[in-house]
């Protein structure tokens, strides 16, 4: 049930970058998108503030809106445009 | 002319890149506007630079057209203002509102082309908000621009060409393609060969993409409806029905769709005037044969005018900024072919009025005749389903931003008797998410026009509000401070 929703075809040379997601050390590589990141090892991005249903995006072409997660510093990002950053602390649950 | 004028390009896909090539061509230093980190829009996006791979491996048939546009770019980008990572989220007093990689600015143009580009067109299904299903269109960006597959075994279904083209691209990239269910009708394939062959090799390679994921292995199946994505936090299946039997397939991804969607709010913004399209089954807006709109200066170009397929666009693009050239009366003072003898149009001028001047015949224009009829042989090959709507339980989400069901939608059709879609946003708050009504709008319209019992066309469309994405509240201060208030007289709320 944890399994990842995305498989990679290779990383090749790609750079690693560490990133954090619920508090959970992860790693994913340069040139992911966050969601890309996320879903490569994860089968979630965010739960719905309505019903708090799972969400993993749609569109993954900034049309959607379905994948907007939150920082622990607070901040908001649109996962399938972001580029990954090394030291990202993402939350697939707001901040409590 | 005292001043250069300023033209703005929104859109750097196979529309807005030929349209800035023919500004640039002309003399101009065009305003090269694009959400993405890269020129290509959706169909030739690239990846980012450290998932670079070749031309042929992420364009397939188009891979010499692509590169040729890359190149082609390349050649233009000292002599245009290029800005990638930038968002047009609000047009007023012919001024740009943008949001340039986290940062609020306005830009005033004195001729503006919208090359927006299109979206899947999606008519949701139960199941459809569960992790795993993702449109035909987001599937394909995981492949092209990162290197990844949905699933690993994933069932591709919906209608339009992107089915079979997506599927394939998995099928050959290694991925565990499960079945592609088209809910198209069988025998719609036999009805729609006499406009697609008006692009022989279009048909051609949709009859190759057939033949290969035969050869692939991976069972088609035609006149399917989907009923069910099946899995607790995940998808887990898919029950789906045809010829009257209820089949169920294991998978751990869905991609779906049912063609394109013309992204037309920013010409909404513009004020531009719109049209029922009985072709797309939307509200686009009005333009005439060169891309004319119908406000004085802005034109329109590629898949965001209507959904005519990234050659067409090319073409399109070429010829509205060739119109607006001659409208704005630089094709004159620089000698282009057009002559520019009508000189700039006049403010207020009525699209008829307009329609008369040079590079404004009725009808489409010779080059995209092809592409109409093929368009028209489309839409036979891979109609959206009939009955959609009446067959859409109430428990559906439409809404995925804020959960809304077809059956609160019905409830408040029968208890209000509203037959108007705004009307109904305001009642339900369909369309008022963070997405716009840019998701749930084909499928809301729908409904509404089912339950009250009258033509799609009679429901009207959203009107499109600023931002048209998610912005930062220091974007809209910024814009408060810089733009004078609109005078009431002008106001058309």
């Amino acid at each position: 049930m944890n399994a990842p929703l995305l498989q990679r075809l290779g990383t090749g040379a790609r750079q690693a970058l560490a990133f954090e997601l619920d508090g959970r050390p992860c790693s994913g590589f340069e040139g992911d998108t966050v969601l890309t990141a996320v879903l490569a090892q994860a089968p979630a991005l965010r739960h719905t503030e309505a019903s708090g249903a799972p969400r993993a995006g749609l569109c993954n072409m900034g049309a959607c809106q379905d994948c907007w997660m939150d920082c622990a510093d607070g901040r908001r990002l649109r996962a399938c445009t972001t580029p990954l950053q090394a030291g990202l602390r993402l939350l697939t649950r707001p901040a409590p | 002319m005292t001043k250069t004028p300023t033209v703005a390009v929104v859109g750097a896909g196979p529309a807005g890149l030929r349209a800035a090539e023919t500004l640039v061509q002309a003399g101009l230093r065009p305003v090269l506007i694009d959400e993405a980190p890269r020129v290509g829009g959706q169909i030739y996006r690239q990846p980012p630079p450290a998932l670079q791979r070749p031309a042929e491996a992420l364009y397939g048939f188009d891979a010499g057209r692509a590169t040729a546009l890359f190149e082609r770019f390349a050649a233009l980008q000292p002599r245009l203002d290029h800005r990638p990572d930038t968002l047009v989220w609000q047009i007023e007093n012919r001024t740009l509102h943008l949001l340039q990689a986290g940062r609020p600015g306005t830009l005033a143009f004195d001729g503006l082309i919208l090359a927006t580009g299109a979206t899947d067109r999606v008519l949701p299904f139960p199941g459809w908000t569960l992790p795993g299903v993702f449109t035909l269109g987001g599937a394909q960006v995981a492949l092209k621009a990162q290197a990844a597959l949905v699933g690993p075994r994933v069932v591709f279904a919906g209608t339009g060409p992107l089915l079979y083209l997506v599927a394939w691209q998995y099928a050959q990239a290694g991925g565990a393609v499960q079945a592609v269910l088209d809910c198209a009708p069988p025998g719609s394939r036999r009805r729609a060969l006499p406009g697609l062959l008006a692009r022989p090799a279009m048909a051609a390679k949709g009859a190759y993409l057939l033949a290969r994921l035969a050869l692939a292995g991976v069972p088609v199946h035609l006149g399917v409806r989907l009923l069910q994505a099946e899995g607790e936090a995940r998808v887990q299946g898919l029950r789906w029905q045809a010829g009257g039997r209820v089949r169920h397939t294991a998978c751990d991804a869905i991609a779906f769709g049912h063609g394109l969607r013309s992204e037309t709010q920013l010409a909404d913004l513009a004020g531009c005037a719109f049209d029922y399209d009985p072709t797309d089954q939307a509200w686009l807006p009005r333009r005439d044969a060169a891309g004319r709109s119908s406000v004085p200066g802005v034109v329109l170009a590629g898949d965001g005018a209507a959904i005519l397929g990234a050659h067409a666009a090319e073409l399109s693009g070429a010829q509205a900024a060739r119109a607006l050239l001659a409208d704005l009366g630089t094709a004159s003072a620089l000698g282009w072919p057009e002559g520019g003898a009508a000189g700039p149009g006049p403010a207020g001028a009525s699209a008829s009025e307009r329609g008369s001047l040079p590079g404004a015949a009725p009808g489409p224009a010779p080059a995209l005749a092809p592409h109409h009829r093929f368009r028209q042989g489309l839409e036979r090959l891979s109609p959206l389903p009939a009955a959609w709507a009446a067959e859409a339980p109430d428990g559906l989400i439409v809404c995925r931003c804020e959960e809304i069901t077809a059956g609160e939608l019905r409830a408040c059709v029968r208890s209000t008797g509203t037959r108007e879609l705004n009307r109904l946003k305001a009642l339900t708050r369909i369309g008022m998410g963070r997405c716009q009504g840019r998701l749930c709008a084909p499928a809301a319209a729908r409904l509404l026009a089912d339950a009250a019992g009258c033509p799609l066309a009679e429901v009207g469309r959203l009107r499109s509000q600023p931002p048209v994405k998610p912005v930062p509240v220091t974007a809209l201060a910024a814009a408060l401070a810089s733009t004078p208030p609109v005078p009431c007289g002008e106001r058309d709320d």
